[in-house]
């Protein structure tokens, strides 16, 4: 039996907000040098505490929206979801429920487009983690991360195969990183993913579908995807139908377990969050959040290379938001250095968090008039070379390139060792 | 013509356990009875037509009221005022029995 | 006593040395010794010395220098505990200030008690109380009404100069008749909830209780404005209450509502806001017949939207970070949370909830309708006199209907000012019920200001 794969994904980004999404904490958790140090009444779920949002977290979720051709809502708002559980303080998490800042939305990869569902804005919840106190097993809870912007990327069941979804994450994840908005550092939880999978014979839409949790990796998640496409493939192979429910990824055996049935929708009973009046999203706002529209992943690339670095180095710089900066700056100083400044990033030559961009340009400068000078010492021994040598210059000159070694081996040998091969090649190239 | 409102006692069951709320047998006994009391007087809404009408959730008429992305110290609470009202806490986080969780996040 | 005196006569008195802030305190201070314990009225008291120290460190020319209040038990303060009259907060104690407190603070006034009320606002008699049922210090074999009914009691008293309750379905206005002092549902939004516990959200309101109009308008003034913690407050700019009280109100339209005086209304309930109507026009107000159909709507949409939204706000209290377990909730709490959870769970929610946001919208233009023919709308406040202790919190019908002309007004957001207008046979005060539109608590105010320069009901208070 052949069978297609159909998988959507869930995507959970932290946004890199300064503060957290309803309340003036300083939203980063992940660097806390303590627990429970970014805490207050909002985020603790103190009683009388209220939520305001964060307009920044807004305007980022709209951005990603307009980056990926969402419609984005003219209304929008937050509704409450209910559930008990101790990383979550008030008893319900502030999500969207029917109202998202963003509807739809498309990203293209080689093996075809993702559409999108939605994206929304939601609060992230506190860190658990299992310890033994006093004999005793026990959850410590830590509520840092409490509240912090939580941008949830639903996509439609387009993704067809782990290659499609590997390209398919990264993709957004480079465009999320262009646009400035999050690291998407999945070892800091800045990044978080959920699939949806089911096959189907026939392409419709089968009536189960299996929840995959704990995928910590694009690789993960394309590896889940070719264990359950063989573990579906074989129930189905049955006659049986996989049950729907939730599995974790295991990345120690590569491969999913069972942990609970999922039943129809738990029992969130959302409603309006009456703390928060509703969000009118006119065009005015729209337009503003546009101009931050930030060149996105391939016109970065193809600006760099036209700039005359090499693609492979663009993609590296791509990846490093301080090295792009870097490169932006050099730019604007010395168009003439980006090519080597863009090489030199991508060689790792440059240590570009602590050297300025106008400190590399100036080392980089009395570098070649060292060289220069360097090439006053050097031109009368590269002369002296090729006067020392006039058969091997004239076999040269009848076109035995390959000689050009043995002078440059000369050169630097007179030198004691201490010549660039560049420089010397250049010079004698000049002199031949 | 009201009709009579019938709670099983396995709603409330159901109920308790969304809510979080422990029950025992005699309370659960005396809510069954009150809830329907709730619900037949609240049925009277039924009499009403509100097809053409719009819902409220909000009477301020506020809209797009937000905070700037500003970290605001005044209100960060220490890790000591944080953990003040806690029954237990260790090393600087609040502590619960274990709970059973697949690694999540 | 020297808190019969105004607040505004207190002022001067400091001012000009002529009365001593201490002695005030001082009497508040014997006034809950004597009657707080035997009445329940308060649920813990600020240590006197602490308050008599703090007095001394205070700048004699703040607005509200030197005045002693008390604070619903639902406000979070940084020197007292907040139990909201539940067991579940038995122990906490908020690490940070609410807005209102705040704000009374920086004015010079100083908490000297938190008052007992019904758990978490649930109740309208001040019974629902894990610190005990709050007596009426007019017959204290009755319920002192609520769930303000601390607070209410407090000033009645004279435990205080003043006292901040908290009305979500007539929980200031039905306690200030109970009591026979004024009381004021604000605008929704007009005073900040920040740090107030959350009871029915959309409905919450902050707000004074004192001897008169004219007391609540001084207090009004520093309370109000927007907060930047608050998403829902209002940014309307806050008028000076005390200087628009001197501006006499002429020629109101006053609209009264044949339906809301109908069955269920106790007769003499009914004759006293006759007598008051009368009253207005003798101080040339023009009488006018409205229509407003919404009593029983707006109760059984009320008993919708706020367990809905109390089943929500309570889920905070999982005794992790503060406070104890969920088992501790009282009967009345618990059927609240648990209708509120069955009216939002899937399958219901469009039945119940949507509905009831829909009757708002109804309820909304029916006001609208009725405020273009008049500019106040005089109601009754209670439909009934303050049962015996125990007969309200074991019938929930009964309880649910004693909110009958206070859940009209709750739903649309406006204001309300409850003020004393007379005496029933059996000698326990009535109260009546003045709305306005939004925002004009100013004319409220000096409606109800303009009618006790004239009576003397609010004079009385309590034999004890």
């Amino acid at each position: 039996m052949t069978y297609q794969l159909i998988c959507g994904a869930e995507i959970h980004v932290e946004l890199k907000t300064k503060s957290k999404m309803f309340c003036g904490c300083q939203n980063d958790p992940f660097h806390a040098p303590k627990p429970n140090l970014y805490t207050c009444p909002v985020c603790l779920g103190l009683p009388g505490a209220l939520p305001v949002p964060n307009q920044k977290a807004i305007e980022d979720t709209i951005l990603l929206g307009l980056a990926l051709h969402s419609q984005i809502a003219k209304v929008s708002k937050f509704d409450r979801k209910h559930y008990f559980y101790p990383d979550l303080p008030k008893g319900y998490q502030i999500s969207q429920y029917d109202q998202p800042l963003c509807i739809g939305g498309y990203l293209d990869t080689s093996f075809g487009r993702v559409n999108l569902t939605r994206i929304h804005l939601e609060e992230d919840t506190a860190k658990l983690q299992h310890a033994t106190v006093n004999g005793q097993s026990v959850s410590l809870i830590d509520f840092n991360r409490s509240s912090v912007p939580l941008m949830e990327i639903v996509t439609e069941p387009d993704i067809k195969s782990p290659e499609m979804a590997k390209e398919f994450l990264k993709g957004l994840r480079d465009i999320i990183r262009a646009l400035g908005i999050a690291d998407c550092d999945m070892e800091k939880g800045g990044m978080r993913l959920e699939a949806n999978i089911s096959l189907t014979k026939d392409g419709t839409l089968p009536h189960y579908k299996v929840e995959v949790k704990n995928i910590n990796s694009f690789r993960f998640f394309a590896n889940s995807l070719d264990y359950e496409f063989q573990r579906q493939s074989e129930i189905l192979d049955k006659g049986e139908i996989p049950a729907q429910e939730t599995r974790g990824y295991r990345s120690t055996s590569n491969l999913t377990v069972s942990q609970r049935t999922k039943e129809d929708a738990a029992d969130y009973r959302y409603f309006p969050d009456p703390d928060i009046p509703p969000l009118i999203i006119d065009s005015a706002w729209v337009s503003t959040i546009q101009q931050r529209l930030r060149k996105l992943p391939n016109q970065i690339i193809t600006d760099l290379v036209s700039a005359g670095i090499t693609e492979s180095a663009a993609k590296i710089i791509l990846q490093d938001p301080d090295m792009l900066t870097f490169i932006t700056q050099v730019k604007i100083l010395d168009p003439k250095s980006v090519r080597t400044a863009g090489n030199d990033l991508a060689n790792k030559k440059i240590d570009y968090h602590q050297i300025t961009p106008e400190a590399y340009l100036e080392a980089k400068k009395s570098n070649v008039q060292n060289q220069i000078s360097a090439n006053s010492q050097l031109e009368p021994l590269v002369r002296q070379v090729l006067a020392d040598n006039p058969e091997l210059v004239a076999q040269y000159r009848a076109g035995k390139t390959g000689i050009l070694g043995f002078f440059v081996g000369a050169v630097i040998k007179n030198t004691g060792g201490k010549a660039d091969p560049r420089t010397v090649t250049e010079l004698l190239k000049k002199n031949l | 013509m009201k009709a009579k409102v019938i709670i099983t006692t396995d709603q409330v069951k159901h109920l308790a356990k969304l809510a979080a709320l422990p029950l025992s047998d005699d309370r659960l006994k005396k809510l069954v009875g009150q809830i329907e009391t709730t619900f037949e007087y609240v049925q009277t809404l039924e009499k009403t037509d509100t097809t053409t009408l719009d819902e409220t959730n909000q009477v301020t008429g506020l809209t797009n009221v937000m905070r700037e992305d500003i970290i605001d110290d005044s209100r960060t609470f220490t890790q000591e005022q944080a953990l003040q009202n806690a029954k237990h806490s260790h090393n600087g986080y609040f502590v619960v029995p274990a709970i059973f969780v697949a690694e999540d996040n | 006593m020297l808190l019969d005196k105004s607040i505004l006569e207190l002022l001067t008195g400091y001012k000009n040395k002529s009365i001593d802030p201490v002695d005030v305190i001082n009497e508040a201070y014997g006034q809950i010794d004597k009657y707080s314990s035997k009445l329940n009225t308060l649920i813990t008291v600020r240590d006197k010395q602490e308050v008599l120290d703090f007095l001394k460190t205070l700048d004699s020319s703040l607005p509200l220098y030197g005045l002693p209040y008390i604070l619903k038990d639902s406000y979070a303060t940084t020197e007292l505990r907040t139990t909201c009259a539940s067991k579940i907060l038995d122990n906490y104690l908020s690490p940070y200030d609410a807005t209102v407190h705040k704000k009374l603070k920086e004015a010079g006034a100083i908490l000297i008690g938190k008052g007992n009320q019904d758990a978490w606002g649930h109740g309208a008699s001040t019974e629902n109380s894990d610190y005990g049922m709050g007596k009426n210090p007019w017959d204290p074999t009755r319920v002192v009404g609520g769930s303000s009914g601390g607070p209410a009691a407090a000033v009645a008293t004279r435990m205080c100069a003043f006292a901040i309750g908290e009305d979500t379905g007539g929980s200031i206005r039905n306690p200030a008749a109970w009591n026979n002092i004024s009381g004021l549902r604000v605008t929704y939004g007009r005073v900040s909830r920040y740090g107030c516990v959350a009871y029915a959200s959309s409905m919450d309101t902050v707000g004074p209780f004192g001897k008169t109009a004219a007391d609540l308008a001084i207090i009004l003034k520093v309370i109000a404005g927007p907060d930047v913690y608050d998403g829902t407050s209002a940014p309307h700019e806050v008028p000076d209450y005390n200087l628009e009280l001197t501006k006499t109100p002429n020629k109101l339209k006053i609209g009264i509502a044949p339906e809301m005086f109908g069955a269920g209304l106790d007769q003499e309930i009914s004759n006293n806001a006759q007598d008051f109507a009368s009253k207005l026009a003798e101080l040339g107000h023009q009488l006018i017949d409205i229509s407003l159909p919404v009593a029983e709507i707006s109760d059984a949409a009320y008993y919708i939207l706020a367990p809905s939204e109390t089943s929500s706000n309570l889920g905070r209290y999982d005794g992790i970070r503060y406070g104890n377990t969920r088992d501790l909730f009282t009967q009345e709490s618990m059927r609240r949370i648990m209708v509120g959870t069955y009216e939002l769970s899937s399958g219901y929610y469009d039945a119940f909830y949507r509905k009831a946001l829909k009757i708002r919208t109804l309820l909304i233009k029916t006001f609208q309708k009725a405020f273009e023919q008049c500019d106040v709308i005089l109601l009754p406040e209670n439909p009934i006199m303050p049962p015996k202790l125990g007969d309200l919190i074991s019938d929930p019908l009964a309880n649910m209907l004693a909110d009958l002309y206070n859940t009209p007004v709750s739903l649309i957001g406006s204001p309300s000012l409850v003020i004393p207008s007379g005496f029933h046979k059996n000698g326990l005060p009535i109260g009546v019920q003045l709305v306005g539109k939004k925002f004009s608590e100013s004319l409220l105010l000096g409606l109800g200001h303009q009618y006790q320069q004239v009576t003397e009901w609010h004079t009385r208070s309590p034999q004890l």
